[in-house]
């Protein structure tokens, strides 16, 4: 234990008040604040290039941006949204403040290299996004980066854009080992594994993932940057390289990225429902297993990417195959929480609101992501607008749902103080109305001949385009009244008390917030996180140390 | 037990929705290929599917939230139950049959279009080759035959063609064979029958067209919605589609593959002709072939 304690080696060193959110800190709190508040800030950035990209394609001319700028913008929209706002806020932004407090420790298993792996991203964010206007251009070759694309767009803006990610990637996979490292060998003594909350098992399964894919991503882009700089020929095919081995290793990485951006996503759903309808978590066990087989299916799906390349047929029907039985794990996920609800004491407040619309939104996606699995059915939209709605539906309509969520209902453990519910609310709608109406009709527009990453596009589709962009105008003004209450809250809004949602799991059972090695005597030993409905005096009991 | 018939009710009623919204609404264009029709099948299905899955579920979430939402002053909790492993059984099955039955049909599609068959050449039987070539995998042919058209095998001996779509059936081999190279920012149709250099491409109703596409500079890729097909077209990788066009009108190709600033302004069109049009353009354009 003593090395989770941050105070053992240099407390003097440590700000109090709010310049230890500008610090060093090696308390797992404030890197957790840090990564949600730094993740936040990206989010904005690349929701201003999301609404540079639905201006540009709110007609069907090229005539807002110069289209070299317009896959500047893509490029840094796609990137900037993966890898500094859902990855970090997700896994090391809740996972930090959380996983500590969920396995009864103080801090996480190794504070200093999460205090580094937090630090490399304000850097690694500068420096994508100064590209543009330092380097001359930024990367205009998509979040993909293809070659031989990748190779013949401005080298400059391509070589930082491989930094940055290889240093976010880092990042991503210290995070990861620190993570599995305080789930297994962190727990309070007496604590199972299979007693922890289960966003300690979302989290340990995402880790897994991360540090088995990621180094593949951080070999390509390596190989990719020799290509460019040195001439190799890894991937450059008049020097005898191979384009498709590059996508093979890319998506080796990134749609395990899928779901180190969804399970916990997953993780956090599993902690909020419960709460909410005052009801346990429907099928612990089931819930463990299932995250633990789409750890698995997940790293042998890669290549449903690559249906329009060049793949053998076999190659094709295998991946078809492993694709469609990931939603065996996830529909058990799904139906698990709907038997959550059913004969709950539901609390319609904005933290369940988003958490319930981020169900209706993945059942969405998950539908046409089985569809997209299908290599026949692939071969027509792949490519379109219709995947890209949808994956924002699983991405954005997924995670970013459940992270509003967690925002609501976590927001009282960071501060002390409720998030305003009439503010919460009309942030819901607004979010709820101008995301499908941003991206529902992105389907009709891709089975119907719109490719994806275009600046210009056929007349006959401008009105559906429109009306995406309105919906992308509404999403733009929802984050106001987000804003305004997570600012005004930190300073005037309603004291919650240490535990408003009567929560049983760790987290709630110290002060709000919290103090520095979160608890001020021994850490709870908590052995039913969603024992509701039978431990009300036990919630007392655990309470009062 | 008047709740369960009403329940059983409702899931039919729901089913029945489904498939006449899956089969009724049509969310894609023309039929303009002989696979087209196929791939609308299956989409028919998917949408079926998806339509009473989706429905479901959220009548399912709403019904939960409104009717076991708090009421004021409520401070309990809600039943204990931690689990229901036969419950749990029952949804874990039916995912995975519907998905197990989505996918053995969308085998059955997959073949039906001719993804499983193996290429007939114009200039050669590619097919022979691919049980050879079973240590890569990847590619279906190594080598052309030189027979029916040397000057077209012979320039292009040992190169290895990637398999897309295979072109269904084609008894009379009277298959219309296009070259097709694509660059920043364009489509090149070369008719080695004729030497025919098009900007457009050019097909006749009913014959079955194999597209031998390669690319000059980066990744594009050739896309007609209304043939629901697609297929990459790769540098250093040339590639092979199949198709038989089936209703004459002209209909857009596509790049569908990020290839560079003005990728969205990639496209052109490809005209398909009843047969004597067809055959009139052919003698309009033709030019003396070149020799070997």
């Amino acid at each position: 234990m003593t090395i989770a304690n941050p105070n053992d080696f240099n407390e003097p060193l440590q700000p109090s008040g709010w310049l230890r959110y500008f610090s060093f800190s090696l308390d797992h709190k404030v890197i957790g604040i840090q990564y949600l508040v730094c993740g936040f800030i990206f989010y904005l950035i690349g929701g201003a290039l999301a609404g540079v990209i639905r201006v540009e394609l709110a007609s069907p001319i090229s005539d807002f941006v110069s289209r070299d700028t317009y896959n500047e913008v893509l490029t840094l929209h796609g990137t900037i949204m993966i890898f500094l706002w859902i990855v970090p806020v997700v896994n090391g932004g809740f996972g930090n403040y959380l996983i500590p407090f969920y396995v009864g420790a103080r801090d996480m298993a190794f504070p200093r290299l999460n205090a580094v792996a937090f630090w490399m991203i304000p850097p690694a964010g500068m420096l994508l996004i100064s590209s543009y206007f330092l380097a001359g251009a930024a990367a205009q070759s998509g979040w993909t980066a293809y070659p031989p694309l990748s190779l013949t767009t401005p080298a400059a803006g391509q070589v930082v854009w491989i930094l940055s990610v290889l240093l976010l990637g880092g990042s991503s996979i210290f995070g990861a080992i620190n993570f599995i490292a305080t789930v297994l060998k962190l727990r309070r003594p007496g604590l199972k594994l299979m007693q922890l909350p289960m966003y300690c098992w979302a989290m340990l399964g995402t880790s897994i993932l991360a540090v088995l894919s990621t180094p593949v991503l951080a070999g390509t882009l390596i190989l990719l940057s020799f290509d460019i700089i040195a001439h190799t020929g890894f991937f450059n095919p008049t020097l005898g390289g191979n384009v498709v081995v590059y996508q093979h290793l890319f998506w080796f990485y990134s749609h395990p990225a899928v779901y180190i951006m969804v399970l916990p996503a997953f993780g956090l759903v599993s902690e909020i429902l419960p709460v909410h309808a005052r009801k346990p978590l429907f099928g612990y066990v089931t819930m463990v297993y299932s995250i633990m087989a789409i750890v698995f299916l997940g790293l042998i799906v890669w290549a449903h990417h690559m249906f329009t390349s060049g793949t053998p047929p076999w190659m094709r029907l295998f991946f078809t195959i492993a694709t469609s039985f990931i939603a065996v794990p996830t529909g058990i996920k799904f139906f698990n929480w709907l038997a959550t609800l059913w004969g709950g004491r539901i609390a319609i407040n904005s933290a369940m609101l988003f958490a319930c619309a981020f169900i209706l939104n993945f059942v969405f996606g998950g539908i046409t992501g089985v569809a997209l699995a299908q290599v026949p059915f692939d071969i027509h939209v792949h490519d379109t607008y219709f995947v890209v709605g949808h994956f924002h539906y699983i991405v954005y309509g997924g995670t970013v749902f459940v992270i509003f969520s967690s925002l609501y209902h976590w927001y009282p453990k960071f501060t002390g103080r409720l998030l305003n519910e009439d503010l919460g609310r009309l942030h819901f709608l607004l979010t709820f109305i101008g995301f499908n109406l941003c991206f529902l009709p992105q389907h009709w527009l891709g089975l119907n001949g719109m490719p994806r990453r275009v600046a210009e596009y056929d007349p006959a589709f401008t009105t559906l385009n429109q009306i995406s962009s309105v919906g992308a105008l509404l999403m733009a003004i929802s984050t106001l009244p987000l804003l305004i209450n997570v600012v005004v809250t930190a300073f005037k809004g309603e004291i919650a008390g240490d535990n408003p949602w009567n929560a049983l799991t760790p987290e709630w059972l110290t002060s709000s917030p919290p103090p520095v090695e979160n608890w001020p005597g021994e850490a709870p030993l908590v052995k039913e996180p969603y024992g509701y409905g039978h431990t009300e005096p036990a919630l007392a009991q655990e309470a009062t140390p | 037990m008047r709740r369960a018939a009403g329940l059983a009710l409702a899931t039919i009623a729901l089913i029945a929705t489904g498939i006449w919204i899956g089969f009724n609404v049509n969310l894609l264009p023309v039929v303009a290929s002989a696979n087209a029709p196929v791939y609308d099948d299956l989409f028919k299905l998917l949408f079926s599917i998806g339509i009473i899955l989706f429905v479901g579920i959220t009548i399912v979430l709403v019904y939960s939230l409104f009717k076991f939402r708090r009421r004021v002053g409520d401070q309990g909790d809600g039943l204990a139950i931690e689990g229901n492993l036969p419950l749990e059984i029952v949804w874990t099955a039916i995912p995975a049959v519907v998905v197990l039955f989505i996918g053995i049909y969308s085998y059955d599609i997959y073949e039906r279009m001719g993804g499983m068959t193996s290429f007939h050449d114009h200039s050669a039987m590619l097919a022979g080759a691919s049980d050879n070539a079973s240590g890569i995998g990847a590619e279906l042919a190594s080598n052309i035959e030189v027979k029916a058209h040397p000057e077209i095998a012979n320039t292009e001996q040992g190169k290895r063609y990637w398999a897309g779509i295979a072109s269904m059936d084609d008894p009379d081999n009277k298959t219309l064979p296009v070259d097709v190279t694509a660059m920043q920012f364009a489509f090149i149709f070369h008719y080695p029958e004729g030497n025919i250099t098009s900007g457009e491409l050019h097909v006749s109703a009913g014959q079955p067209v194999q597209l031998r596409m390669e690319a000059r500079d980066v990744i594009h890729a050739f896309w007609v919605p209304q043939f629901r097909l697609k297929q990459d077209i790769i540098p250093g990788q040339p590639t092979l589609l199949s198709f038989t066009p089936t209703k004459p009108g002209t209909y857009p190709i596509v790049c569908a593959e990020l290839c560079g600033p003005y990728h969205g302004g990639m496209r052109t069109n490809v005209v398909v002709h009843d047969p004597d049009s067809f055959q009139t353009w052919l003698d309009q354009n033709r030019q003396p072939a070149i020799s070997a």
